[in-house]
């Protein structure tokens, strides 16, 4: 369904629309006011008049979106007032600068989720409950078959598939903004020190991150490790879509595995020809979706993203909370 | 049981066979016999009927998950496989029990299957208690038997080989008829080998052909066609007849002892010489017949576990000898095939009656005439002809070179895709079951065929989608979809079928290509496949 008419937030063509703060939460066309809950393609695209974000995502954003942009770099917790409206950002636990968006006028307030996840993650702010009369939550994985494991125990797994193959490297393939870095924080969490290389799509996402001071092993460029060099034992972190392009030819016998939440299927891994998957993901599993509905207090919640429908049913007919899936652009 | 599914596991995470092949050798040296013997039972495909349904399982889950049903049904869309579903979603870790693999497999696991109600429902749950996520799916697959991990007998058989430095071909060999899971088998098995092998009811491993793929068309194989053993390719039930210890058994391919389901050959090769091994093809072929009758009429024969008189002598079996493998209880499968041939032709000579018929060897001067024959197949009720290497040995496997098929090109029809289901295992949650339909006199679409393969990975794809736009209706996880894209299928032949809607039913469908040129109006009618009738 599409969101009540004369409601604080309104559903148009650019997307969700706040009249009172002339503003659009993470438009999909260019507007005049973009509130960004984070800096992924998806929600921060090109060509607004003015950008609202965290501070700590103004490098990926203007690298992302152009220098230029004009961007208000808030801290999370800050209370805004934009146009009538008052709006606050706070922590998603997502990737670096993620947040949630409130905004409150006329009595009514709205919380827009953006992407989160409840586990604990070393690379950002973890995510901090909100309360609001409406809660606007993705489902990406809005099926109770997902459940994440502790990004500590997920990390040992990794560091002993990396260990079982000293006479080969190894490649992870994981999300080059967010994922990436969650992947190096949680690897020298565990006591990792040793040189990772990494691709220049993940390598371009460093100098954010270390500006950041989140914590991280050193890291090297692979373009800048000479062509003739071993690269046996070494662990190479790479965006997916370099798995089986040319770039994969540098590598004799490398062994291969995704990391993504979607991996918890057997099937979905071995569709996509991973030899391996690790079960890591930056959005909330299933219990981490239902505590940050109950938690928001919400009397009102609206599904968007992944099985919206199903989540939507669920909180509606079992939790007896008013629930219903919010259609449009949301990708 | 947790050393098998941390082997499982290691054949799910690793991709070289090599590394599968180390996995499983490790299980093996360090497992007792009776477990061992379970794995291989249960890695060679070799467990029969499931044991519990994983629609039942998923029930049994459903009730203690506090899940509505429909959120079940929802996750076994998305993972396609209600074993791993389950272990997905049960979340009550308990007392770990470590019974061993062959305790599970003989007692544990059929218990349970054999309750009914609130009791299966409780014992499975506290069969479940004991287990860990990877534990729970390996046990749920053994449940409903679908425990398949991309090994196979080969891997299987280079893994003993190793483990014992026995030759792949007598481990094959021992594995033959009916391997059972005991721990006396399994030390059989792995037995150093002794000079004189036999057990009266063991078969050897079949000699596979590969499809003739022509090149050229003036030279299709190397030397003279003289060279060849060329014969009809009937289209009938492969099996081995051993005749040995004054006891007839009857093999099919699949290793079945098929003896009930054919009395009448049992009865026949009674007569013929002890120590005695052929290899042939039944078929259903009246006495006085000049052809042999279509595949779907064997199929009645097979499908009864012992029939009576009176199928008996509507549908008589005979069974066409090709190859002879052992001769006065002598193995004679290193022999060419020409001498072979010629000992089979000698006892043929006196043995043939309408039961038990030689194949017949076709004469060939010059390879123009090989393609002329291959058409002249459908008027023989054949499938196609066999070229076979007359200096080949009977080897085991498909090993490329020395026999080959080659059939006569398929049937076509383009259809029009109506129906459409979700795929399961690596094709869940995409549409890649498909129904087909013709058109009948009336104007109406009639579903004739399902195919599941002949797409590449991104027609699936464009497929999926396209049947996610253009669905009309759904019954449960059917979806009715436009009739719009049409499609060419291939298939061996057609028979008349009550079953179907069409009155059809059709061998071996698969998709041939997209039509993507063609509009749904264009597709063929009932009345041209009805046509093609066989």
């Amino acid at each position: 369904m599409t969101l009540p008419p004369g409601s604080l937030l309104e559903l148009t063509p650019q997307g969700l629309y706040c009249r009172a703060a002339e503003a659009w939460i993470d438009p999909w066309r260019p507007v005049s006011r973009a509130l960004i809950t984070h800096a992924h393609a998806d929600h921060a695209r090109p060509g607004c008049g003015e950008y609202w974000a965290i501070g700590s995502s103004e490098m990926i954003l203007r690298k992302r979106l152009g220098a230029a942009i004009k961007l208000n770099a808030v801290s999370y917790e800050e209370p805004l007032h934009i146009g009538a409206a008052q709006v606050s950002f706070h922590p998603a636990g997502h990737v670096l600068g993620s947040a949630q968006i409130r905004v409150e006028a006329g009595g009514e307030s709205w919380l827009v989720s953006g992407d989160y996840k409840r586990c604990a993650d070393p690379s950002c702010t973890p995510f901090k409950p909100v309360q609001a009369d409406v809660f606007i939550t993705e489902a990406t994985f809005g099926l109770p078959i997902y459940r994440w494991q502790s990004g500590a125990e997920i990390a040992q797994q990794i560091l002993e598939w990396w260990r079982s193959k000293a006479d080969h490297s190894s490649i992870l393939f994981a999300y080059a903004f967010g994922k990436a870095q969650r992947l190096l924080a949680e690897l020298a969490a565990i006591g990792v020190s040793d040189e990772i290389l990494l691709h220049g799509a993940v390598e371009a996402l460093m100098p954010a991150y270390r500006s950041a001071g989140v914590s991280m092993p050193p890291t090297k460029a692979l373009s800048m490790v000479n062509k003739g060099d071993s690269l046996a034992g070494r662990l190479i972190i790479a965006p997916p879509s370099a798995h089986r392009s040319v770039w994969m030819k540098r590598f004799k016998f490398p062994q291969t595995a995704f990391v993504s939440g979607w991996m918890a299927v057997r099937g979905a891994r071995r569709r996509k020809g991973y030899e391996r998957g690790f079960v890591m993901s930056d959005h909330a599993d299933w219990p981490g979706l239902i505590s940050s509905v109950k938690e928001s207090k919400a009397q009102q919640v609206f599904v968007t993203h992944g099985n919206s429908d199903g989540l939507a049913r669920y909180l509606k007919e079992v939790e007896g909370i008013s629930a219903e899936p919010l259609n449009g652009d949301f990708s | 049981m947790h050393r098998f599914a941390a082997l499982y596991n290691a054949f799910d995470t690793s991709s070289g066979n090599n590394a599968k092949v180390a996995a499983l050798l490790k299980y093996l040296s360090e497992s007792e016999p009776e477990d061992a013997a379970w794995a291989l039972y249960v890695l060679l495909g070799k467990q029969g009927k499931r044991l519990i349904t994983g629609r039942r399982l998923l029930q049994i889950c459903v009730d203690q998950s506090q899940l509505p049903e429909w959120l079940l049904n929802d996750c076994y869309a998305q993972v396609g496989d209600s074993a791993e579903t389950i272990s997905l979603l049960w979340q009550q870790a308990g007392t770990c029990t470590r019974q061993p693999l062959h305790y599970w497999l003989e007692q544990l696991l059929p218990n349970a299957a054999k309750l009914k109600d609130q009791e299966q429902t409780a014992a499975v749950r506290q069969l479940w208690s004991g287990l860990n996520q990877a534990e729970l799916l390996v046990a749920n697959k053994l449940l409903t038997g679908g425990l398949r991990v991309g090994v196979g007998p080969g891997l299987v058989v280079r893994a003993l080989a190793q483990l014992t430095e026995l030759d792949e071909a007598l481990l094959q060999h021992r594995l033959m008829g009916g391997f059972k899971a005991t721990a006396a088998n399994y030390i059989a098995l792995v037995a150093p080998a002794i000079t004189a092998e036999s057990v009266p009811s063991r078969p050897y491993p079949f000699f596979l052909a590969s499809p003739l793929e022509i090149k050229d068309p003036e030279i299709p194989l190397p030397n003279s066609p003289n060279s060849w053993l060329i014969e009809w390719k009937f289209d009938g039930i492969r099996a081995q007849l051993i005749h040995r210890a004054n006891q007839v058994f009857l093999w099919s391919r699949g290793e079945e002892l098929i003896n009930n389901s054919f009395p009448d050959l049992v009865a026949a090769a009674a007569n013929l010489a002890d120590g005695l091994v052929l290899d042939g093809e039944i078929l259903i072929w009246p006495t006085d017949a000049e052809l042999p009758a279509p595949f779907a009429l064997l199929q009645k024969r097979l499908g009864r576990k012992e029939p009576n008189r009176k199928l008996l002598a509507e549908l008589p079996a005979s069974y066409v000898v090709y190859d002879l493998l052992e001769l006065n209880g002598h193995d004679i499968r290193s022999q060419p095939l020409c001498q072979r041939r010629n000992a089979l032709e000698a006892l043929m000579k006196s043995a043939a009656t309408s039961c038990l018929r030689l194949s017949a060897r076709l004469p060939l001067d010059r390879w123009e005439q090989l393609e002329p024959l291959r058409q002249k197949a459908e008027t023989v009720a054949a499938e196609g002809v066999m070229l076979k290497n007359l200096e080949s040995p009977y080897l085991t496997g498909r090993k490329r070179g020395y026999w080959w098929k080659h059939k006569r090109d398929p049937y076509n029809l383009d259809a029009v895709l109506i129906y459409a289901q979700a795929g399961s295992g690596r094709r869940a949650n995409l549409f890649t079951d498909y129904t087909f339909g013709l058109w009948d006199a009336g104007g109406k679409l009639v579903s004739f065929a399902k195919a599941y393969s002949g797409l590449d990975d991104a027609e699936i794809t464009n497929l999926d989608r396209w049947i996610r736009s253009h669905t009309t209706e759904r019954f449960g996880p059917v979806r009715v979809v436009e009739p719009v894209q049409v499609f060419e299928l291939a298939f061996e032949g057609l028979q008349r079928s009550t079953r179907h809607k069409s009155g059809i039913a059709v061998r071996f469908p698969r998709i041939s290509r997209w039509r993507k040129d063609k509009i749904a109006k264009e597709a063929d009618t009932l009345t041209t496949a009805l046509a093609l009738l066989t």
